[in-house]
């Protein structure tokens, strides 16, 4: 094996900067990083690319399509580390600063937008230890010193001039500094943390707050502006600090597990084995735990802290890795993701997923280990050769930093990374599908692979039986459900008006997560309910199915949905299952559904009474019911129909003598003709018909038959 | 059946005589057609011991009266022959294939004095030809459930065959016939629906589904609470005469033995630690005994090329049963058997307990259960639902009705009337005994309403019925 050295000239502080990288470097053996104490730098030995790739050529193959993580395109690119080129990360703006001779020839800022990015240069006044601009941009602090912070204004207008400020304990050492906004500032001494406020215009800094502590090390979480102070001797006692507008709070300090108690007592607990991250919103501090390398080991395993707001700190999760060796850790679409460098490959736990053959709040690994997916690279220098093809970039290098949350650099390729998961294989390496849809349902961009999920178990490759289905959908449901009672909540507080305004409800997200019916039914349903493969009963079941669901749920069944289920028991004859869904109002009443019904009356004639039954119900629809009485012929159903409803005063008369002359039965045509009349007696005193009535042939037609004298008169009444 | 009647004579007691069957038989003029072989004509007859010319005379007569209104109206020969002591009913259920039921008419003995004999009364108006006509076509049906047609048996074995089928069901089959109880609901023949809510429904639904998949065997199946239909996989005629079958003899059958409390139908020691009641009507009784029989009845259902042999499991969980359909082509196992009654057992216990819950909280919700002033049989064409506050649940042995038989005469009678014409009519009746009694017909529904209202006027009446309406029946629509 050839082995490569990359000298990074790197003081102290940049390792400092460069501190969770070694998060990865970290978990570290000896034989890839060393760090040469008396040096002051960092040596790094990577294998030289390929080494892998040619291993294993027909394994690759198999587990092409199973990748499930995947290094972002468009990465970040910048000078990668030399002897003239320092490269330091800041995790809170994002930021790579790549320092070229202490910053005489140039500081090159990349972040992850182009906006972030700057170039400018500044004096070399030292070696840089640690560089960071405030959020925003706006002022640049400069670490060359162990006892104090330089700054630069980066405001327009303002003063150039760089100043400084030396930390106020007596002889502490700055182990560095943390921007908690655009001009408040942190410094972290081993003796304590002091907070400043930075004043540009008159380029001086005023000390708000400080704390004395013992400090080994720190982590500083950005998202959450809170900082993680290690103490004691052992450096297991961890106190977290959080910064906001101005103050420091002290939240509870709790102690790390060893794994053994050192005698005599030394520095045990290793910046790098602790990394500080959010996870489905809340704040976890995690901790990497070696176990002795004996035959029997269990395996390493990650310990989950969480850290309320307010309250102490517990142990809350447990994530086993079932091996050894070199680790680093990253959060992505709040998944713990563990890299394995010796295998080469990386675990993802989700903290939500409850193991059922587990005790309570241990997590195996989601799914079996995979490589992050092979990843290519176009040779950049200056020069850059078009016609040269990109080159299979190395994985799992011992070069890599691994930054918090979904970071990775390469700092001696010159790229920075986001991870981030692909759904779509995962879906084949789970197979229970009802914890496949519980995991999905959490994840970030989960629509369309979940709808996926479902045209599989409806008889792709994947059939599932109706069991999983049924649970399937419930899940899914439950998550509609969920978000429709949130939203109609809001609704109805802002409609009470801002009266409890204090109380102000934020209008719930609409997240991936939530598949509703239309969804279901234009990427699912319908093409489902097409299938000739697949026998109507099974397509009948999932129908029902689903609506069972999202009954159970509360959740009101669109009409689509209804139309679906009769269709596809029109196209089979199964009328009579159609009859005993309506008769126990499975598919709910509706006009249009009514409406679809006496359109099948040719076929099955009970849909016509099924169908009366329903507008009867509606109780809207009582123009509906006399159009259709009218059109059967019943025209003295239809007439006795809208008496008993009240509607006769309104009703127009012409329809009704139209249907009865039809009839062509002159009995039912005086009956109706002397019906109206009555009625208009009774509501103008005269049993004659308003021009607007447009009866007149009625009336011509009704004296031909009957006679003159058998119209009512005023006069006879 | 004897029943004492509420008149007295002259202090000494008249006896009244219900109707009863007097002779049942089947008969193909066909195969026997010259003289002397007119014996083999006839298929089955009861009672058997009648003499054999006395035989060969009723069926003659049959085909005479049959033959003779032919010429009349080609197509509808005479369906029933009214005479003084009896009345016949003659029902051709295939071609040339003749059934025919002699009924007694009903007879008040009424004793004469200084010993003559006593003198009796047969009352020949009291039985409704409707009634005993559909008797009549029910017992086709019900042959025609476990045996397939006539044809069939014929085609399969000849005359024998055919005889020794007919002789084997009618044997049985005639005994269970109570034709003092015939009324209304034989004219119909209607299912019974247990009202249910959506939601237990769909799980209902969600039962039958996937135990049809798991058990692909299984073609059809049905489901039932409390002798009332909840969900029928086959077709409405099909179902219809199995239904009548489960809830006039199986059912009855085996809860009179649960009601006498013995045969307890709990069973602790069962697999996959999950106590369920479930056990099987039909087929083994025990699954444990190492001799149980795996074999089940077996019914003909129409299907699009003839009829279609099952067999029939017919498995019940408290008050929930359900039953399902397989291929009679396919030999049933034991291990098919438990894995079903692992399967359906544990989860129709559940389903029932549901069912049970959910009903009860819909009567809490209705309001208790009031005792309902009007006694009422609903039935519509469409779905062959039928509601009756007018019978009281029904055994193997009676069907027990609340009101005075004369009362459900004239429920026949209207009946007759609607079946006249097509139009939707209404009749309001004032019966002897002061009741009033109303029938409706809409659409395909018939209603029928006895209300005993003395002193009320036609006008009250209506308004009764159109507020019964308003309650009972707001969800269909019913014209007024």
């Amino acid at each position: 094996m050839v082995w490569k050295r990359v000298h990074m000239k790197v003081r102290q502080s940049a390792i400092r900067t460069f501190s969770s990288v070694c998060c990865y470097t970290s978990f570290t053996t000896v034989e890839t990083v060393s760090y040469c104490e008396g040096e002051g730098r960092l040596v790094v030995r990577f294998p030289v690319s390929g080494q892998t790739s040619g291993a294993e050529p027909a394994r690759c193959v198999r587990m092409a399509n199973e990748h499930y993580l995947e290094l972002k395109e468009n990465p970040v690119q910048f000078e990668h580390a030399s002897s003239v080129n320092n490269v330091f990360f800041d995790e809170a703006n994002k930021q790579v600063f790549a320092v070229r001779s202490g910053g005489a020839t140039g500081v090159v800022v990349k972040g992850p937008d182009d906006k972030s990015s700057v170039a400018f240069r500044m004096d070399d006044k030292g070696e840089v230890k640690c560089i960071k601009f405030s959020i925003g941009n706006k002022i640049l602090a400069v670490q060359r010193t162990s006892k104090s912070v330089d700054f630069i204004n980066f405001i327009p207008d303002y003063p150039h001039m760089e100043f400084t400020q030396e930390c106020k304990t007596k002889n502490a050492n700055v182990l560095g500094f943390c921007w908690t906004s655009w001009n408040e500032i942190v410094f972290i001494t081993d003796q304590g943390v002091e907070f400043y406020q930075v004043f540009p215009d008159k380029r001086s800094l005023k000390l708000q707050k400080s704390q004395n502590i013992n400090v080994n090390w720190y982590q500083y979480c950005p998202e959450t502006a809170v900082l993680l102070l290690s103490t004691t001797v052992q450096g297991n006692v961890l106190q977290p600090l959080a910064f906001r507008n101005g103050t420091i709070s002290k939240m509870s300090k709790f102690e790390i597990e060893l794994p053994v108690i050192p005698k005599p007592a030394k520095l045990s607990l290793s910046e790098r084995d602790v990394a500080i991250a959010t996870i489905y919103g809340q704040l976890y501090v995690m901790y990497l735990k070696h176990h002795s390398r004996t035959p029997n080991s269990p395996g390493a395993e990650v310990v989950l802290y969480h850290l309320p707001r307010e309250g102490p700190c517990k142990k809350s999760h447990v994530l086993k890795l079932n091996t050894t060796g070199k680790f680093a850790l990253n959060i992505v679409d709040n998944l713990v993701v563990v890299h394995h460098q010796s295998s080469q490959t990386s675990l993802i736990f989700d903290i939500k997923l409850k193991e059922p053959d587990c005790a309570v709040n241990t997590h195996q690994p989601v799914l079996p280990a995979r490589s992050i997916h092979p990843y290519r690279v176009s040779l950049s220098g200056p020069v850059v050769v078009p016609s040269q093809p990109p080159v299979p970039c190395q994985l799992y290098s011992s070069s890599w930093s691994v930054f918090q949350p979904d970071i990775i650099i390469s700092a001696s390729e010159g790229y920075l990374w986001y991870l981030q998961v692909k759904l779509a294989p995962m879906v084949h390496l789970l197979e229970d599908k009802g914890k496949l849809m519980d995991f999905l349902l959490r994840r970030r961009d989960c629509k369309l692979v979940i709808l996926s999920v479902c045209s599989q178990i409806l008889g792709g490759h994947e059939e599932a039986g109706l069991p999983v289905v049924a649970t399937v959908f419930d899940k899914l449901n439950q998550v509609y459900k969920d978000y429709l009672e949130a939203d109609q909540s809001y609704t109805a507080a802002m409609e009470s008006g801002p009266s409890r305004g204090s109380t102000a409800q934020k209008r719930p997200v609409r997240t991936q997560a939530v598949i509703d019916q239309s969804d279901m039914y234009t990427h699912v349903l319908s093409a489902f309910t097409e299938r000739r493969d697949v026998s109507h009963k099974f397509i009948i079941a999932v129908l029902m199915e689903y609506i069972r669901s999202l009954n159970q749920n509360q959740i009101t069944v669109q009409h689509y949905l209804y139309e679906l289920v009769i269709k596809t028991l029109v196209q089979h004859n199964l009328f009579y299952m159609l009859h005993q869904f309506l008769q126990y109002h499975v598919l709910s009443d509706s006009k249009p559904l009514a409406c679809l019904l006496l359109s099948l009356e040719s076929t099955y004639p009970p849909a016509h009474q099924l169908s009366l039954d329903m507008l009867k119900r509606l109780s809207t629809a009582n123009d509906e019911i006399v159009e259709v009485l009218l059109s059967k012929q019943q025209v003295l159903g239809a007439l006795r129909f809208i008496r008993s409803v009240g509607g006769h005063d309104n009703v127009s008369a012409r329809k009704f003598l139209d249907a009865a002359r039809q009839t062509g039965d002159q009995m039912l045509f005086y009956t109706v003709f002397r019906s109206f009349q009555q009625r208009n007696q009774r509501l103008r005193g005269n049993p004659a018909f308003n021009p607007g009535e447009h009866c007149e042939e009625h009336v011509v037609h009704f004296q031909q038959l009957f006679g003159e004298q058998a119209l009512m008169k005023p006069s006879t009444v | 059946m004897l029943m004492i009647s509420p008149k007295m004579a002259s202090g000494v007691q008249e006896k009244q005589y219900t109707p009863c069957l007097l002779s049942f038989f089947i008969y193909n003029p066909t195969f026997g057609p010259r003289e002397g072989e007119e014996e083999k004509k006839i298929l089955f007859y009861h009672p058997s011991a009648v003499e054999k010319n006395e035989k060969i005379r009723n069926v003659g007569l049959c085909e005479a009266i049959v033959q003779f209104t032919r010429t009349f109206c080609p197509t509808k020969p005479a369906k029933s022959l009214h005479t003084q002591k009896n009345r016949q009913f003659f029902f051709e259920p295939e071609e040339n294939f003749w059934m025919v039921m002699v009924v007694r008419n009903p007879m008040i003995e009424k004793p004469n004095k200084d010993g003559k004999p006593p003198t009796i009364e047969y009352q020949e108006e009291e039985i409704l030809d409707t009634v005993y006509g559909a008797v009549v076509r029910q017992c086709y049906c019900m042959y025609k459930l476990f045996n397939s047609t006539f044809g069939r048996a014929m085609e399969a074995g000849g005359v024998e065959l055919l005889i020794q089928k007919l002789e084997k069901f009618f044997y049985r089959y005639l005994q269970t016939l109570h034709l003092q109880s015939c009324d209304l609901l034989d004219v119909f023949g209607g299912i019974s629906f247990f009202p249910l809510d959506k939601m237990t429904y769909l799980k209902i639904q969600s039962f039958v589904n996937q135990v049809e998949e798991r058990l692909s065997l299984i073609k059809y199946t049905a489901f039932l609470y409390n002798d009332q239909l909840i969900w029928s996989g086959l077709e409405q005629d099909d179902m219809r005469i199995l239904y009548k079958y489960l809830t006039t003899s199986l059912f009855p059958r085996h809860s009179e033995p649960e009601l006498a409390g013995r045969d307890s139908p709990l069973r602790p020691e069962v697999a996959g630690n999950l106590l369920h009641y479930g056990r099987f009507l039909t087929g083994p009784t025990n699954l444990k005994d190492p001799e149980a029989k795996f074999r089940f009845p077996k019914i003909f259902i129409s299907a699009v090329d003839g009829y279609e042999e099952l067999h029939l499991i017919v498995y019940k969980a408290m008050s929930a049963a359900a039953c399902f359909m397989i291929s009679a082509s396919v030999e049933l196992t034991r291990q098919f058997c438990e894995q079903l009654d692992s399967l359906v057992g544990p989860q129709l216990t559940l389903l029932a307990s549901d069912i049970c819950e959910q009903f009860t909280i819909n009567r809490r919700i209705s309001g208790p259960e009031k005792e309902p002033q009007f006694k009422f049989i609903y039935f519509n064409h469409m779905n062959l639902a039928e509601k009756s506050t007018i019978h009281m649940r029904k055994t193997a042995s009676v069907c027990l009705t609340s009101v005075h038989p004369d009362l459900m005469k004239i429920l026949g009678d209207i009946n007759c009337d609607f079946a006249r014409v097509d139009e939707d009519e209404e009749i309001i009746v004032k019966a002897m005994t002061d009741y009033w009694v109303v029938g409706k017909k809409s659409d395909q529904r018939e209603l029928y309403v006895i209300l005993n209202q003395k002193n009320a006027n036609l006008i009250e009446v209506n308004e009764e019925v159109k507020r019964l309406c308003a309650t009972q029946f707001n969800n269909i629509f019913f014209l007024d």
